[in-house]
């Protein structure tokens, strides 16, 4: 393998045993044209060139706005859309070109969780069945018995094991919620990829379910990629955060350097635009308002992304893209011109 | 203290249902001065929307049974005729919807929808009516107003299409604007320039905010006056540092102790509430929240289960219903909440 940007590649070099690595990866959208040829006629660049890695048992969080990016990225690393470039590597074997057939192992190690608790349980199957599919998928028949197994399932993440036999519209969104997650662990995965699974719920729920996950870690040794737009959250739960924009990684590094210590303008400008719920804090604060709007992922600005919007924009930042590279120990950024340390 | 701008007394809504009479709102007071923002929060399904629709006029009353009293300027609206109402919505009082897409015509461009906003309280001509709406556009910082006035919301973003919401709701100058969960469908950054926004409004014309939410981040930063809502009631009312700093109902310290915060040690663990919120047609005959409240055995002879709390001021501004003696209260919400929130007071 040819190595086009050591900076990238040294992320996933340096951390020893990663469960996970991710190096390069893109993932495009044809556009195709109205004619009856249906030509291609440009790409929604969703993911461009994304390098990060996690280890057993840690949580790496993914923030940014709608449409940067996230789903996709998480998709992809599950191989449930297929990667455009770049390489995906599951406990040190690559999985960037498996087919579907060998992907079925793959999965008792990997799984997904959703946002919508409401569309990813079928409603016509009872809980019972939602949850033992993974057995079922897999050929795994649980020593006690596949019933037994699922009322510890759902003991464990908080629902009652009498409710089996129930429907999923029989269950409030936070209950559905643990429903997806029972489901996740029920093979023992060693990762589970999180997309925005609290977002939909009330803050009451949204801590249940947040401390259950940090409990399910604990127990299992469970890595997670956290997917979310809520900072405040993705902070709490996450040990390393990556913020990304328009499809690219602006800065990785340790969740509370990203709040306290941020590298990147748009970090700076994100993190400043998040409310703190103290007021006297709160009205203290100085905060970055960004102007104009997102530009489009079909047509991303030419150097650095986020210049179009950025108040420290250079000509340089016009010519030549930033790539991620290591400030410190463990924090990296792409910009040229990176903010002065300042602790908020 | 002048007399509020908006007087909310006491008001109730029930929506008859095939499974039973849905008691959406259960006696909800407030009020509101002008140049004031009162921030609704509460789970979802708390009332806030219905509150803030019946103050409006905008709930069909041969769906629901409205009663209560609202005083919009001294002027009483609930038993006031339809055209009466109609006539002070949209220029007196106006509402900013919770989904911008769902409130904006599809076919409509812009520009006709604004104009035929203004048109229904001003005789102007379409000419006249056009260079206000492009001067609103501009107002809430919308760039090219000419330009967007022809366009259509689809072509708008998220944000472009709040900002011609707001727009709308502030065309004829109201003097009380509502506005339902003006950002949860936003981005953060997208969420502070809209923020900013109204902050600059208020400051501008003196409007008096209703601002619906169920973030306690975006309630910090803008809000004077809080409500608390539960299963269609108030459980707490009180000036925004008192709900933040000395809050003394036990929902209010569970909704507080719910939310991850930036600026603290992340390991802390949350508090959550156990439990769900609860259906509004079978509500606990006693305290709403008592299925949830792990403080009720606190309070002598089953009282939270058997008999309902009224909301009881603690202070001018300050009022709570919780059957808990208002020493006790104290005592836990410091201990819940840690030194750093008391510090200072
Ligand atoms: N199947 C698809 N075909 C074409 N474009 C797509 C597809 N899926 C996503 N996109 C586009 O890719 C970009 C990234 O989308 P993605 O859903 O990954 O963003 P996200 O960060 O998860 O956003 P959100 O916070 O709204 O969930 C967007 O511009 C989106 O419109
Ligand atoms: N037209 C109606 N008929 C029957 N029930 C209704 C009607 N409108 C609202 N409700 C019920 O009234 C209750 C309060 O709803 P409301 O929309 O005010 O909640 P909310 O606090 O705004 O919640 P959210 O945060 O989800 O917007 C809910 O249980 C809702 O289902
Ligand atoms: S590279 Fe330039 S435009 Fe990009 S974030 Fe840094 S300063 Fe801003
Ligand atoms: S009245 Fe009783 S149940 Fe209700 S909040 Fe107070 S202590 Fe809890
Ligand atoms: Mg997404
Ligand atoms: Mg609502």
């Amino acid at each position: 393998m040819t190595v086009v940007d050591e900076s990238n590649t040294s992320i996933a070099a340096d951390r020893g045993d990663a469960l996970l690595r991710v190096d390069q990866l893109q993932k495009y959208f044809p556009i195709t044209g109205n004619g009856l040829l249906r030509r291609r006629i440009g790409d929604v660049r969703a993911v461009e060139d994304i390098s990060f890695d996690v280890v057993p048992g840690e949580t790496l969080g993914i923030v940014g706005e709608s449409g940067c990016g996230k789903s996709t990225a998480g998709r992809t690393i599950m191989r449930l859309l297929e990667p455009t470039g770049g390489r995906i590597e599951f406990d040190g074997r690559d999985i960037t070109k498996l087919s579907r057939r060998e992907l079925v192992p793959l999965r008792r190690e990997m799984q997904m969780i959703f946002q919508d608790p409401y569309s990813s349980l079928n409603p016509r199957h009872t809980v019972g069945t939602i949850i033992s599919a993974p057995f079922k998928v897999q050929g795994v028949k649980p020593a006690r018995g596949v019933q037994a197994e699922v009322q510890d399932l759902m003991a464990r993440v908080g629902l009652n094991p009498e409710h089996f036999n129930r429907y999923p519209n029989e269950f409030s969104g936070g209950q559905r919620q643990r429903i997806g997650i029972a489901r996740a662990i029920a093979l023992r995965p060693k990762l589970i990829v999180c997309d925005e699974p609290v977002s939909a719920l009330d803050v009451s729920i949204q801590a249940q379910v947040v401390n259950l996950l940090e409990d399910l870690q604990d127990e299992f040794q469970l890595a997670y990629i956290f997917i979310a737009h809520d900072l405040s959250v993705v902070r709490h739960i996450s040990d390393r955060v990556a913020v990304m924009y328009l499809g690219r990684i602006m800065e990785l590094a340790e969740s509370d350097k990203i709040y306290k210590a941020p590298l990147h303008p748009y970090t700076h400008a994100l993190t400043s635009a998040v409310p703190l719920p103290d007021p006297r804090a709160e009205r203290k604060r100085e905060r970055i308002i960004l102007t104009g709007d997102l530009p489009s992922p079909i047509n991303p600005p030419s150097g650095c992304v986020f210049r179009t919007r950025c108040p420290k924009a250079q000509q340089r930042c016009t010519d030549e893209i930033p790539l991620l590279r290591e400030f410190s120990p463990g924090h990296y950024g792409a910009c040229h011109f990176p903010e002065e340390r300042k602790l908020v | 203290m002048s007399q509020p701008f908006l007087d909310v007394k006491e008001l109730r809504v029930q929506f008859p249902t095939e499974d039973g009479i849905v008691n959406a709102v259960d006696g909800v007071s407030f009020s509101v001065q002008k140049n004031e923002t009162l921030a609704i929060v509460g789970e979802s399904g708390s009332g806030k929307s219905v509150t803030a629709q019946a103050v409006m006029g905008l709930i069909n009353r041969k769906s629901a049974t409205i009663t209560g009293e609202v005083f919009l300027d001294g002027e009483e609206l609930v038993s006031a005729s339809k055209e009466q109402v109609r006539s002070l919505r949209g220029k007196r009082m106006a509402m900013i919807f919770q989904d911008p897409l769902s409130s904006l015509h599809p076919f409509y461009s812009i520009g006709r929808q604004l104009v035929e906003a203004i048109k229904v309280h001003q005789d102007i001509s379409k000419a006249k009516a056009l260079g206000i709406s492009r001067d609103m556009l501009d107002r809430v910082g919308i760039p090219n107003p000419e330009r967007r006035l022809k366009d259509y919301p689809h072509n708008l973003s998220g944000g472009m299409r709040q900002r011609v919401m707001i727009a709308m709701a502030l065309l004829n100058d109201p003097e009380l604007l509502i506005a339902d969960e003006p950002t949860t469908a936003l981005d953060v950054t997208v969420q502070a320039q809209i923020i900013e926004l109204l902050r600059g409004l208020q400051k501008e014309f003196g409007t008096a905010i209703v601002l619906i939410t169920h973030d306690l981040g975006v309630v910090a930063d803008m809000a004077d006056q809080v409500v608390v809502m539960y299963g269609g009631r108030v459980v707490e009312n009180a000036g925004i540092e008192d709900i933040y700093y000395r809050p003394e109902m036990p929902y209010t310290w569970g909704l507080l102790g719910s939310v991850p915060r930036m600026d603290v040690g992340r390991h802390e663990r949350l508090e959550p509430i156990p439990g769900q919120p609860p259906s509004l047609i079978r509500l606990p005959k006693g305290c709403v929240f008592r299925p949830r409240c792990p403080y009720h055995e606190l309070v002598p002879g089953n009282r939270c289960d058997d008999e309902r709390p009224d909301l009881v001021p603690t202070s001018a501004s300050h009022a709570v219903r919780c059957h808990l003696e208002p020493a006790q209260r104290r005592e836990i919400a410091a201990e819940r909440l840690g030194s750093p929130a008391m510090e200072e007071t």
